[in-house]
């Protein structure tokens, strides 16, 4: 149950780039085309998902026992600059296919702030489940930022899709380019606030 | 370049947030009130101009291969000194900016400028050039707070000019975007009718 609230929540209610303003700069930058908005997201959500594994182990096995918490943000930009080059490398070997597909947008995530934002939210943020605010375990960590990742995913995706509407239709010259992004992001974002309440 | 050229380039022909559109996460996240951006600029401002310095004197004795990974060290190193600072002098400012703050080690302007300016130029440019630059990240955040506080609550830098709420939804989410995005058109506009 803890699950599906907290894949509902990340994905819709608090969509991590339309409600909470984590990893605005690719939202805005790689979302011209669906196709590279699709990829950008499955590298997002792949790194993501591996960072803030790491990140958790890190944290509560590493940081917290030496009580040196006040190093978080270094270490975990290091872990993420570095996990970003391995499965760069690792990729490359593996699978050039999809290493051909992603490829490029690796190194734009090891700056994605929504990979470091996510992880440290994991680590800082009570959660309320059933009443009572707690931190999340490890693998309700891993849950919370695949389905966050997701959210990204959906956000870019629908985003994409009507930015390429928008190129053919005719919009006046002081709106072109940035300006009607942003305010058909502002729509987007407002839709997306019915879906508050609903956890 | 002249001296004077070095700031003022970063408050308007090459500012962050409103020609460059970098940063963008902060610049939507943090400018619920005037206050609140202003804040966030100059925290943004303090790592920019310590980190340029920095980086502008280590640069020479760094490979190039691995600058990125270690200008990004040095980025966080710098961030982490503002969270205590911060901690002590500002908690409640701390609090309302959350998780933004060690965010700073990722906005696309600091490495940017580490990558762009810093390390190719001496120390004292590179200062300038972090205080110009950190002054237009600042100007912009505060004017966008300012535009969201007005419409949102009725109210700047916390004096209340009006009865009740305001548009609520400027203040929200999706009132970032489309503020930040009125904004952008009203430069637009402006900048044809000067040329």
């Amino acid at each position: 149950m803890e699950y599906i609230l907290i894949i509902i929540s990340a994905v819709f209610v608090n969509n991590i780039v339309l409600s909470q303003f984590l990893g605005v700069c690719p939202f805005l930058g790689v979302s011209n085309k669906v196709s590279t908005a699709a990829g950008m997201s499955g590298a997002v959500t792949f790194v993501m998902a591996v960072a803030t594994l790491v990140t958790y182990i890190l944290h509560y096995y590493v940081l917290v026992p030496l009580g040196i918490e006040f190093m978080q943000t270094v270490t975990f930009i290091v872990v993420i600059a570095s996990l970003v080059q391995m499965v760069e490398i690792i990729m490359k070997k593996i699978s050039p296919a999809l290493y051909q597909a992603l490829g490029i947008f690796l190194p734009l995530i090891t700056t994605n702030c929504a990979v470091l934002g996510v992880a440290i939210l994991v680590v800082s943020k009570e959660f309320t489940f059933g009443g009572e605010p707690h931190l999340l375990n490890m693998a309700q960590s891993v849950v919370f930022a695949t389905s966050n990742a997701l959210g990204f995913g959906l956000a870019m995706i629908l985003f994409a899709g009507l930015r390429e509407q928008l190129d053919l239709a005719d919009v006046p010259k002081p709106f072109k380019g940035m300006p009607i992004a942003l305010i058909t992001a502002g729509i987007l974002a407002l839709s997306f606030m019915g879906f508050a309440g609903l956890v | 370049m002249s001296k004077f050229n070095l700031i003022s380039k970063g408050i308007i022909r090459e500012n962050p947030v409103f020609v460059l559109f970098l940063g963008m996460c902060p610049t939507l996240g943090t400018t619920t009130s005037a206050i609140n951006g202003l804040g966030m600029g100059v925290a943004t401002m303090f790592v920019l101009i310590l980190s340029n310095m920095a980086i502008s004197s280590i640069s020479g004795f760094i490979p190039s291969k691995v600058r990125i990974p270690s200008y990004i060290v040095v980025i966080a190193a710098f961030v982490t000194v503002l969270q205590f600072f911060m901690q002590a002098y500002t908690p409640g400012l701390y609090e309302t900016l959350g998780i933004f703050i060690p965010l700073i080690v990722v906005n696309c302007i600091v490495l940017g400028r580490a990558e762009a300016f810093a390390s190719k130029n001496s120390v004292g440019d590179s200062a300038l050039d972090g205080i110009g630059i950190g002054l237009g990240f600042t100007l912009s955040l505060t004017v966008l707070g300012a535009v969201r506080e007005i419409l949102g609550s009725g109210s700047l830098f916390g004096f209340k000019f009006m009865d009740g709420d305001g548009m609520l939804v400027f203040v929200l989410a999706p009132g970032a975007f489309l503020a930040l995005g009125y904004l952008l058109v009203m430069f637009n506009k402006l900048q044809t009718r000067i040329k």
